[in-house]
């Protein structure tokens, strides 16, 4: 009984057909994105300037950048933006979750309600605040219409506070979303928990501190990740609520890379910041990819 | 030559070798169960059979004809999955022909063969539904109408009746054993299942961890197991192994244990060719159904030997008493009568049918007798 | 205790109901305010917004600023209104959303039911590169397009929306797809269907509900997208958003307030319809493209 047959042709093919039909996706991703990467890397150790040229200057756009008053700023403000984005959305998200849980006669309206604006593009979130936070047409001007003539809020025409305009559309953008998340996860706990602690005699307040709101963990973790990637994304927004400014008061990395690169014509050094961003990205997702795709076993 | 031949089959996945050197040869009409616990390489040897799995080295043979490398279509084997593997969008008709369209049968052909084989198995009435309106036990007949229908050389099953309750696993078992007993058809079926596959079989190949430990008519298995792997495996509840000594008394070889107060207890082996194990340790196998009360002793058996001791726990099962004493420093189960005046905390006096007894190598977990 | 069971077994007082659904309402008011009052003045004339309160029902009810926003209104240098780019908008979107959502079924399915050897790790690569801050890759696809000659074309915002979108729809497909035991596939081998066959008859009829979900979420990201659309479109292939936004931050002359809301709702309507008919799907995705499936 020898070896007689032959691998047949109809076998071998199906081997391979699902890699040629995975090919293409790949080839791209590999292409369009890491060696992208790879390219614009290689621009931040050149002397780029308004087009793309191959003088090596090793370390100094990052030198450079580090120095430009306009790229600590960008940085100050990413740490303000996000930090308060992130915590502000987890905060408004559990508490919404929390409270629509309960039972509430409505909820399937509210909810649709809590979560539109993240169909919607930033630009149009940036046209509606920019305009109601305008003390000249906007909620100011109201509240002196209907009569509380003291009212003041002039933070986005004040350099000083500018920024926190941005964190209030950007929360008003997202924060539905995370209740969504909060809700997801308050809905896939065990009833039986509960009625277990209640027996227990837990208070609603030691119920939700001790029980229910650890067992969110997933959760808290996920709407980090998004959060952050998305603070550190940032760019529409800005162009449209504040265009950056008053002055520099709302840059961000992102629009500190666009303008560097193509307005003020620095490529090498607009290249660096948009490394220093993808480094930032990388920290905060790589670690989270890796956890939610390693083999549950 | 067999119908069915696995010759030297190894399969390693990069460095793991996660099969070794399986040779299995399988006549027509038989019924071969594959049972181990689970990652003992069952399941890879079923799918490597049916040809969705490479095969390292060594050969797969049917009818004659070398298969490695063959599409698992054209092998002409029909399987039956654990999950059914039901294609949830097609009816029960659509989802029993599938396999005839794709082999270009034509419609008529297709529809008749259908027909029967829903008739066969009593699910003419379900033709037109979808799979997520049946039951488990109907999804599992049509899993095995969309096998019959193929008329193969070979019927593989892959753990087909352990997504049932307990009463329908039983009734389908009974089903596939007519369903084998009235078609004649060669299967090799997949469980980790030991009572189904006694239950089933024609022969048993017992394995763990990628080897076949033992292979044989589920007597053989059951009466004489090679090692103490298969012993305790097969049967529930499992074979009792107790630590025991092998001494000669009157010329004949026995068992010295100790009972649960520290006593030494002999019982003598009806297998003389235990002689050269005089003064050494040995694992000494009895079934609990071995250990009763005197009244419940196998009357047929030459070797009847009592045993003193205390009575640990008792477990009336409605029909039977299972009993839990210690011995030799080990669990020991008896099954008494249920009516055996057995009292926990007392000594009792129980029968031992050493005709049954096996004796292990404990070194080697190989049986050394009988 | 209250004789409603709550449906997460907690109970409330009574007090404590009264002050949930009080939160809970200034909340929705909170969410709905930017909405209705951009449609409230976008219906009012001009001169009522900036001598008015911006909560007053208009006095004199108008549609002058719709019908100017959409085809009237200057945009950068021309008087064109919103509509070419709302058109090359639709006519970006429509294939990008296609290609991209065939392209990642059929990884998805590869992904799942062909595994082989790296293929988790090429997912993973294909899965970061959704996550990857555009800025790092802008440049280098500008003088990409360049060379390919669709710098500033239509075809080129597509070919960049699909390469920077399978990841997520492949995702969405492989998530989708791994519910689906592996044995339907080896079924389906044995009864001889090959690769394309399985896919064609048994995993696409049941995708319905992913396909949605893939499609809306594309729909809705590309849509909105803005840093691709204002780096690589020319003045004949700008999309919607980069129009509104040149003609809300336009320098010349009077703010035309009403104008700009009414563009404003033009940009947001199709997104906003699409998540008012098929919020579930909607929500659905944008879980999916955070949590594991």
């Amino acid at each position: 009984m020898a070896r007689s047959t032959a691998i047949d042709m109809r076998t071998r093919l199906q081997e391979w057909i699902p890699k040629i039909v995975l090919a293409p996706s790949v080839a791209t991703t590999l292409i369009f994105v890491y060696g992208f990467i790879l390219f614009t890397v290689y621009l931040s150790f050149t002397n780029s300037k308004i087009l793309p040229t191959y003088g090596w200057v090793g370390w100094h756009n990052y030198w450079r950048l580090f120095q430009l008053p306009m790229w600590s700023v960008a940085l100050e403000n990413l740490a303000i933006f996000a930090s308060l984005y992130i915590a502000i959305c987890i905060a408004i998200g559990l508490g919404l979750a929390i409270f629509l849980d309960q039972k509430i006669r409505g909820e399937g309206m509210l909810r649709p309600i809590f979560l539109y604006p993240m169909a919607l593009s930033f630009i149009v979130t940036g046209t509606a605040w920019k305009w109601l936070l305008d003390p000249g047409i906007g909620i100011e001007h109201t509240l002196h219409l209907w009569g509380w003539t003291s009212f003041h809020f002039t933070w986005i025409k004040d350099s000083n506070y500018a920024i926190y305009c941005v964190v209030l559309a950007a929360v008003w953008q997202t924060s539905g979303f995370v209740m969504a998340m909060f809700l997801a996860g308050l809905r896939g706990i065990d009833n039986e928990i509960l009625k277990a602690a209640q027996m227990d005699g837990a208070s609603n307040w030691n119920l939700y501190r001790r029980i229910i709101i650890p067992q969110l963990r997933p959760a808290f973790l996920s709407a980090f990740v998004i959060l952050a990637h998305l603070a550190i994304k940032s760019y529409d927004l800005v162009v449209a609520l504040t265009g950056g400014g008053p002055g520099w008061a709302t840059q961000l990395p992102a629009t500190f890379m666009y303008s560097y690169t193509f307005t003020r014509n620095e490529m090498g050094v607009g290249a660096s910041s948009a490394v220093i961003m993808l480094m930032m990205i990388a920290a905060i997702m790589i670690p989270y990819l890796y956890a939610e795709l390693k083999e549950p076993k | 030559m067999g119908f069915l031949d696995i010759a030297n089959v190894t399969k390693s996945y990069g460095n793991v070798e996660v099969l070794h050197k399986v040779d299995i040869s399988v006549a027509e009409g038989e019924f071969l169960v594959l049972v181990g616990p689970s990652g003992c390489g069952k399941s890879t040897l079923l799918n490597m059979i049916a040809g969705l799995e490479g095969i390292t080295s060594g050969e797969i043979a049917i009818k004659g004809r070398a298969m490695n490398g063959v599409h698992p279509s054209k092998r002409n084997i029909a399987m039956v999955f654990q999950s059914y593997a039901l294609y949830p969008n097609m009816t029960v008709g659509q989802n029993i022909t599938f396999g005839l369209e794709m082999h270009g049968t034509p419609k008529p052909e297709r529809e008749a063969a259908m027909k029967k084989v829903a008739a066969m198995l009593q699910i003419d009435k379900l033709l037109d539904r979808k799979p997520g309106q049946l039951s488990g036990g109907q999804r599992q007949r049509v899993a095995m109408g969309r096998a019959l229908v193929r008329n193969p050389d070979v019927f593989l099953f892959d753990e087909p009746l352990s997504n049932l309750d307990a009463k329908l696993r039983v009734d389908m078992r009974t089903e596939i054993k007519k369903l084998h007993q009235s078609l004649k058809t060669t299967i090799v079926y997949v469980t980790h299942d030991q009572i189904e596959a006694m239950t089933l079989s024609t022969r048993i190949a017992v394995m763990n961890k990628g080897y076949v430990q033992q292979l044989g008519t589920p007597k053989e298995i059951y009466d004489t197991p090679a090692n103490i792997f298969v012993a305790t495996f097969m049967g529930s509840p499992a074979m009792n192994i107790v630590p025991a000594r092998v001494v000669m008394q009157d010329g004949a070889p026995h068992a010295e244990v100790r009972d649960a107060s520290g006593g030494v207890q002999r019982l003598r082996f009806s297998q003389q060719n235990l002689a050269g194990w005089q003064g050494r340790e040995i694992a000494l196998g009895i079934r609990p159904e071995a250990i009763t009360d005197p009244e419940g002793a196998d009357r047929k058996s030459g070797n009847i030997q009592t045993l003193t001791n205390l009575v640990g726990v008792t477990e009336p099962a409605g029909s039977d008493t299972f009993v839990t004493m210690a011995l030799s420093g080990k669990d020991v189960i008896g099954r008494m009568r249920a009516d055996a005046a057995v009292v926990a905390g007392q000594t009792f006096e129980f029968a031992v049918n050493m005709e049954k007894a096996v004796a292990f190598d404990p070194a080697t977990e190989e049986r050394i007798a009988p | 205790m209250s004789a409603a069971t709550p449906g997460n077994a907690v109970s409330t007082g009574r007090f404590t109901r009264v002050l949930i659904y009080v939160t809970l309402l200034i909340f929705a008011l909170f969410y709905l305010l930017p909405l209705a009052v951009m449609l409230l003045n976008s219906v009012k004339p001009l001169s009522e917004i900036t001598g008015g309160n911006m909560m007053a029902l208009p006095k004199v009810w108008t549609i002058k600023p719709w019908l100017e926003a959409w085809s009237t209104a200057q945009i950068g240098v021309q008087p064109t209104g919103l509509r070419p780019y709302f058109i090359n908008s639709i006519e970006i979107v429509v294939p990008a959303v296609v290609i991209s959502t065939v392209l990642g079924a059929l990884n998805g399915y590869v992904l799942t039911k062909w595994r082989f050897r790296g293929a988790q790790v090429l997912f993973g690569l294909m899965l970061f590169s959704c996550f990857i801050p555009f800025q790092i890759v802008l440049i280098p696809m500008a003088r990409v397009l360049g060379l390919l000659g669709l710098a500033g074309t239509v075809p080129g915002l597509i070919l960049v929306h699909v390469v920077y979108g399978i990841g997520f729809t492949t995702l969405y497909f492989r998530n989708y797809y791994a519910a689906f035991p592996t044995e339907l596939v080896r079924a389906a081998q044995i009864d001889g269907a090959g690769f394309f066959r399985i896919f064609w008859r048994i995993l696409l009829p049941l995708s319905g509900p992913i396909i949605v979900v893939s499609v809306i979420w594309q729909f809705t990201n590309i849509w909105n997208d803005f840093l691709f659309g204002s780096s690589f479109a020319g003045q004949a292939s700008q999309p919607i958003t980069v129009a509104l936004n040149n003609l809300v931050q336009s320098s010349t002359g009077v703010k035309a307030y009403n104008v700009h809301f009414a563009g404003a709702i033009y940009a947001a309507l199709p997104t906003l319809v699409v998540y008012i008919v098929s919020g579930r799907f909607f929500v659905r995705g944008l879980m999916a493209g955070s949590v594991k499936g």
